[in-house]
């Protein structure tokens, strides 16, 4: 890293194309089984608390704290439990992902219309098909939003991991990168890493409209 | 567990540890010197730019890349970024680079939020100041800035969590601060050590939460406190994107 | 009394206004009419006929393309605009009351700008809360979502007269309240502006509004054409044209009515009992062909009617026995307003009451008609 040197080594990137894209595909699946684990956690548990609304609180709460803690703080309480492993990240990543998960469920079933919910169970809808049938369907753009939200943060802080040698770009720019004084896996490290959340964003975009064509353009945004 | 638990007890009560160039006053105080400058850098920057977009409408373009960008790159590349920028430029290793990191990091939730906070502001209520007879200034001072604040404090409260949980990866920039203890604790695997550096940072970060919880009562106007949000657990849907 | 008065009201006159937004037609064309000090302008006209530019032209929140508008003779567009807005009240129909700011503190909002003592701001907040209805007291140091509707839109007319304007600009201000409690905003601005004596530029596309709270009226054709510009007793006796007739509506008979306000007619006057009072005592003031007591709290309020038959018995009067369902009506609500209020109410007598809602009187259904028939058509 000195002045003459040029900004990227092409000639490293040429080298290393198999790693970068093994990192970045890494980079991906971490992000998708974090938010995916997320998911199978947030829904159940939003929809415990709207039958006990006293358990609201706590949850958000709860959630809310774990969220405040920064990631390498996250990181440091888990590797004597599971040490420098994929499971470490994996954990903390979930744990991110569950305040964004269960607010924007949980806002998105609230924001329902009272008279809808009532028209259906008016029609004879049970609790559990007017919850499939109509509440879930409408409540879409705003869960859809957060999953959105969570997957975007997620890259984000996937890459922290790489301070502990499991975060797929992370590594690269992190041990290929700063620990070795070398700009380019940096900057192709962060084009990547970049390139995936607007990807990601603009895909989940593209689903959450494909699936609630009813929403409109100017669909909630978080 | 409660051996480990133990040896922890160990690490926070060993007098080594109180003092010297390794001590935990020190390190909280380097970490809370580089969040207080990187936020106090970002605002320097944010909180005029955020006042001219937002007043005049004008440079809205700014925002959107800015907060778009805040939520693609993740904050551990901007610091890699800022790295080679700080010593091509001879500022050298280590505090710099980590300071135009945490700087650089603020500024889009705070631009945001001003932003948007001023442009929220209903039509009717400019309509009522100026008709009153407020020159543009007195407007922005006035009604403006006023209604924007649990916005704004918002903002500023999401970047300096983040600026704080980035502020401990900053160590491996060779930086001070708490994440020290957390990333020589991975390197030595010296287990009591690095969970200590986490409760310290984690007590930081619930001290700011809260700092900025009272922040808010305070400074909002009673007239607005109902509208400030639930909880207040998380005041902006951006929460920390870009990691940290 | 209240120094709500203007140090002296000003004329304001319009030359050959003409407002264009871009290529369009214009949404002002060639308007001239004067405004003669201390009177109340109705601007009226359906929507898109510009009344509401117009009337921020005063205020240069709108410019003119050209032409000319005068305040006392000074041409507004030589003022600075921000001194100008300051001398001008302004009342819109969502009120715009600053949410961060208490009720004391939206209505000290000009004098503040005008840097003026703080004791004096501090005064003249009471004095017009006072002058509103609002007692200082209770309401200086609320905020404004504590506050219903119409109570709000009592603070934005406060907050229009705090710093004694000479002109006071009104865009639909009572647009947002239900009829009842516009009717009743309606007469309280009227008794305000008898103390005043502002010249007022008033904004509404309701015709009965207009002819209630005008001196003159100016309707407006869509387009921003200026069709009739008289009193409402010419106008309704003589609409300029069709337009015009179209516009005032086929009942111009009964909107006459609304030329006229209750407090123009001999009021009858009931018996009163006071609660508490023994019924051997009323019973004894009752004439032979007298039917009906009203019954009234300490402060000579209205709680119903009390029928001979209740009087029978011995002992006090309770509250509890009056029967209500007159229509409470004030000296200024029109006529129209209060026959509409008593064919609507179970009792066709209505009681009315004065700022305190002190009884005053009562008015019946008859004594109203009586002056359609006077009335030359």
């Amino acid at each position: 890293m000195t002045p003459d040197q040029p900004i990227i080594d092409w000639a490293w990137v040429g080298r290393n194309l198999d790693l970068l894209l093994e990192k970045t595909g890494e980079h991906a699946l971490i992000t998708v089984l974090s938010v995916l684990i997320g998911l199978a956690i947030a829904i159940p548990l939003t929809i415990t608390v709207r039958r006990w609304r006293p358990l609201v609180g706590p949850v958000l709460g709860f959630t809310g704290a774990l969220y405040v803690i920064p990631s390498l703080a996250l990181f440091a309480f888990l590797i004597p439990i599971t040490g420098l492993s994929l499971t470490t990240t994996l954990i903390a990543m979930v744990g991110y992902t569950l305040l964004i998960l269960i607010r924007n469920t949980l806002a998105g079933l609230d924001g329902v219309t009272p008279e809808l919910v009532d028209v259906a169970t008016g029609l004879g809808y049970g609790p559990g098909q007017r919850l499939w049938r109509i509440e879930a369907p409408l409540a879409l753009p705003v869960i859809m939003a957060g999953i959105r939200l969570a997957t975007v943060s997620t890259i984000g802080l996937v890459a922290v991991a790489g301070i502990i040698g499991q975060g797929g770009l992370g590594d690269v720019i992190i041990n290929l990168g700063i620990h070795a004084f070398f700009a380019t896996p940096i900057i192709i490290g962060t084009i990547l890493a970049a390139t995936l959340a607007l990807a990601a964003d603009a895909g989940l975009l593209a689903l959450q409209r494909a699936l609630s064509p009813w929403a409109g353009r100017r669909a909630v945004d978080g | 567990m409660i051996a480990f638990l133990g040896e922890l007890g160990a690490w926070f009560t060993d007098p080594a540890h109180w003092t010297g160039n390794d001590s935990i006053p020190l390190r909280l105080g380097e970490h809370i010197g580089l969040s207080v400058g990187g936020l106090g850098l970002a605002m320097l920057v944010a909180i005029p730019l955020g006042l001219f977009i937002g007043h005049t409408g004008r440079g809205t373009a700014v925002v959107v890349s800015a907060s778009t960008i805040g939520r693609a790159i993740p904050s551990v590349a901007i610091l890699g970024l800022a790295f080679p920028v700080t010593l091509t430029l001879g500022w050298g290793l280590g505090v710099p680079p980590t300071l135009l990191a945490l700087m650089i990091l603020a500024i889009p939730p705070i631009l945001t939020n001003l932003y948007v906070g001023l442009r929220e502001v209903d039509p009717e209520l400019r309509d009522a100041a100026t008709g009153s007879g407020m020159s543009g200034r007195q407007l922005l001072r006035r009604v403006e800035w006023p209604l924007a604040l649990p916005l704004v404090l918002a903002g500023m409260r999401t970047a300096a969590v983040t600026v704080v949980a980035t502020a401990t990866i900053g160590a491996i920039l060779s930086t001070g601060g708490l994440g020290r203890y957390i990333i020589d604790g991975i390197a030595q695997q010296d287990y009591p050590k690095m969970v200590a550096g986490a409760v310290l940072v984690m007590l930081l970060a619930f001290a700011v939460e809260g700092l900025f919880a009272i922040i808010q009562r305070r400074a909002v106007s009673p007239g607005l406190q109902r509208q400030a949000g639930p909880g207040g657990v998380l005041a902006t849907p951006e929460g920390r994107a870009g990691g940290g | 009394m209240i120094s709500a008065a203007a140090p002296t009201a000003s004329a304001v006159s319009f030359e050959h206004v003409e407002k264009r937004y871009g290529a369009g037609p214009p949404a002002v064309r060639d308007l001239s009419l004067t405004v003669p000090a201390g009177e109340i302008c109705v601007l009226v006209g359906p929507s898109g006929c510009g009344k509401t530019t117009t009337m921020r032209m005063v205020n240069r929140l709108v410019e003119p393309t050209s032409g000319r508008v005068l305040i006392d003779d000074q041409d507004v567009a030589g003022l600075p605009a921000v001194e100008l807005r300051r001398r001008i009240g302004y009342v819109i129909q969502q009120v715009g009351l600053f949410p961060h700011l208490t009720i004391g503190q939206n209505v000290a909002v000009v004098p503040n700008l005008l840097r003026w003592a703080k004791a004096d701001v501090a005064e003249r907040v009471d004095e017009l809360l006072l002058l509103v209805g609002l007692d200082p007291e209770t309401y200086r140091d609320r905020y404004p979502a504590a506050l219903s509707g119409g109570e709000r839109q009592r603070v934005g007319v406060a907050r229009a007269l705090a710093a004694r304007p000479s002109v006071l600009l009104m865009d639909e201000p009572f647009g947002a309240v239900d009829p009842i409690r516009r009717e009743r905003l309606q007469n309280e601005f009227l008794r305000i502006q008898d103390e005043l004596g502002a010249t007022v530029i008033f904004v509404t596309h309701d015709v009965d509004e207009a002819i209630k709270m005008a001196d003159r009226i100016a309707i407006l054709d869509v387009g921003g054409a200026l069709t009739q510009y008289d009193t409402p007793n010419a106008i309704l006796s003589a609409p300029a044209s069709p337009f015009v007739e179209q516009f005032v509506g086929a009942d111009r008979g009964l909107k006459r009515l609304s030329l006229s306000r209750v407090g123009d007619l001999p009021l009858d006057q009931p018996l009163l009992a006071r609660v508490g009072e023994q019924r051997a005592a009323v019973r004894a003031r009752l004439p032979d062909d007298g039917a009906f007591v009203l019954l009234t709290d300490g402060q000579r309020r209205p709680l119903g009617w009390l029928s001979r038959e209740a009087l029978n018995a011995d002992g006090p009067l309770s509250d509890t026995e009056a029967v209500p369902g007159s229509a409470l009506l004030q000296p200024e609500s029109t006529l129209r307003d209060a026959l509409s209020a008593l064919l609507a109410a179970d009792v066709q007598s209505g009681v009315v009451v004065d700022a305190h809602d002190a009884v005053l009187g009562t008015i019946s259904v008859d004594a109203i008609s009586a002056t359609l028939r006077v009335d030359p058509a």
